[in-house]
């Protein structure tokens, strides 16, 4: 067994956050200004200008790139023979977010659903743990803007809807969302599985590098379609008309019960801040 | 729409400076501007309700609708972009009413706020979603005046120097948002 220390966790998702939320990833600035070579509109032209500012000066300054800095969503998969010594996983990187949040200046974003009342560290946090062979701990931090959130949405579909029905409704939720999730956005799609897992799929397509080709051919056909079809709409950056609504469509597809086609559709804004360590 | 109108705007606004505005403009906004968001929304209505003045005048004045993160030692302010307005869209139309005279977000607004625009002779203005590093190099003050309780919604009193935006519902009933889809749509 090889062991990774609790405490050592904290430090890990303490520093990641952080750099998440200040640090563009090179995948997101590549992609800005390959929108802004493609994007016709004045207007569209200057906003990826500002964005791309926008993140140069996150860095310099040591200012978040978004003031939402996010609920955080961490994926991790769990080497089985991996033992973590000296403290309880969930709490490690709990206690990681609630530093991170202190000491990085980030701002606290989580809530009771009715009373509204902040929980004023920025916990809980939202956990996927895989358990995988071998002796490594994989971790992705991801804080997760609401805005774009908010604009997501899952559908259960009858199978004769087929790829049609599946396309109509990732690009009516992207169209419909407009201005709100602050595009140019990333479109994170699940097909198949089930209810959750749809939308765990979806969610974990956002972790590919923006516009690294989906490995299946047959996926990355579907991805290529489905930009184009958005990309028609005009909504374009910051929802003000342009060409460039979305920079990519990422597709995580797996087989579902033959009574249903479950499709989610998961939004991720510009600030696509994703951070993968090992350990 | 045109590409090169840039309009200094200071406030508090007058009645005429955003009849002159329309849908398309881009503004540079200087003066004194406050902050709210939901939270603090509903209890600005909860005062007006009961009768009760509200913690700053709302006749001519701008409503950001941002939550900024903390201010890091040294600044005065962390990143401050906008939040989606459409959260704000019940409440609006009151303040509206007692003379608010610009609301600075992102996202569309309800039909009712359009409307109420109109009648109160009001503008709406998008800042780019998400820049929040970028804004909060034009916030040169940034003080809680109210509801200290809420964090990032408390309300603030910012001083800002040409924060950028674009005028998005003018006062005849334009809105930018459908505009630029339309013309950028193919079909
Ligand atoms: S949608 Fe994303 S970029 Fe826009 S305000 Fe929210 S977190 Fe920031």
């Amino acid at each position: 067994m090889r062991k990774i220390s609790a405490k050592h966790l904290t430090e890990v998702i303490k520093r990641e956050v952080i750099a998440a939320n200040l640090q563009l990833g090179d995948d997101m600035i590549e992609a800005l200004r390959r929108a802004r070579n493609i994007e016709e509109s004045e207007v569209g032209k200057e906003i990826l200008d500002k964005l791309l500012e926008n993140a140069e000066l996150a860095s310099a300054n040591r200012i978040p790139i978004c003031q939402d800095t996010g609920l955080v969503v961490i994926f991790a998969e769990l080497g089985q023979e991996v033992c973590i010594v000296d403290g309880d996983f969930t709490e490690a990187i709990e206690e990681g977010v609630r530093v991170g949040y202190q000491e990085g200046y980030l701002r606290k974003s989580v809530c009771h659903p009715f009373t509204r009342e902040n929980t004023g560290d920025n916990t809980p946090v939202i956990i996927h743990l895989d358990m995988v062979p071998g002796d490594r701990l994989r971790l992705w931090v991801v804080p997760k803007g609401g805005g774009s959130e908010n604009m997501s949405a899952l559908y259960m579909l009858p199978p004769s809807a087929g790829w049609n029905g599946v396309k109509e409704k990732v690009v009516e939720t992207v169209v419909r969302a407009g201005p709100n999730p602050c595009p140019p956005t990333i479109v994170g799609v699940g097909i198949g599985g089930n209810f959750e897992k749809c939308a765990i799929l979806a969610k974990k397509a956002l972790l590919r590098p923006v516009s690294e080709p989906n490995p299946v051919a047959e996926l990355q056909a579907m991805e290529v379609e489905l930009l184009e079809e958005i990309n028609k709409s005009g909504v374009g950056p910051e929802g003000l008309g342009g060409r460039v609504t979305s920079l990519a469509v990422h597709i995580n597809m797996m087989p579902c019960h033959i009574a249903s086609l479950p499709v989610a559709v998961n939004i991720q804004c510009h600030a696509n801040r994703h951070r993968e360590v090992l350990l | 729409m045109s590409s090169s109108h840039v309009i200094g705007l200071t406030t508090p606004l007058s009645v005429k400076d955003v009849e002159g505005l329309r849908a398309g403009d881009r503004v540079l906004i200087s003066g004194i501007i406050y902050t709210a968001r939901d939270a603090a929304h509903k209890r600005l209505l909860s005062l007006i309700e009961r009768g009760k003045s509200l913690p700053f005048p709302p006749e001519g004045q701008i409503i950001y609708y941002v939550g900024p993160s903390p201010a890091p030692p040294g600044r005065i302010i962390g990143a401050a972009g906008p939040t989606t307005s459409y959260r704000m869209d019940p409440y609006t139309p009151r303040l509206l009413e007692l003379g608010l005279k610009g609301m600075i977000g992102k996202g569309k607004r309800s039909t009712q706020v359009r409307e109420a625009m109109v009648k109160n002779k009001a503008i709406y203005m998008a800042a780019i979603g998400g820049a929040g590093a970028l804004m909060s190099t034009v916030i040169k003050e940034a003080k809680v005046i109210a509801y200290e309780d809420l964090g990032p919604e408390a309300i603030r009193r910012l001083t800002v120097d040409q924060l950028p935006a674009i005028v998005v519902n003018d006062t005849l009933g334009n809105d930018l948002y459908e505009d630029g889809e339309k013309r950028y749509q193919i079909i």
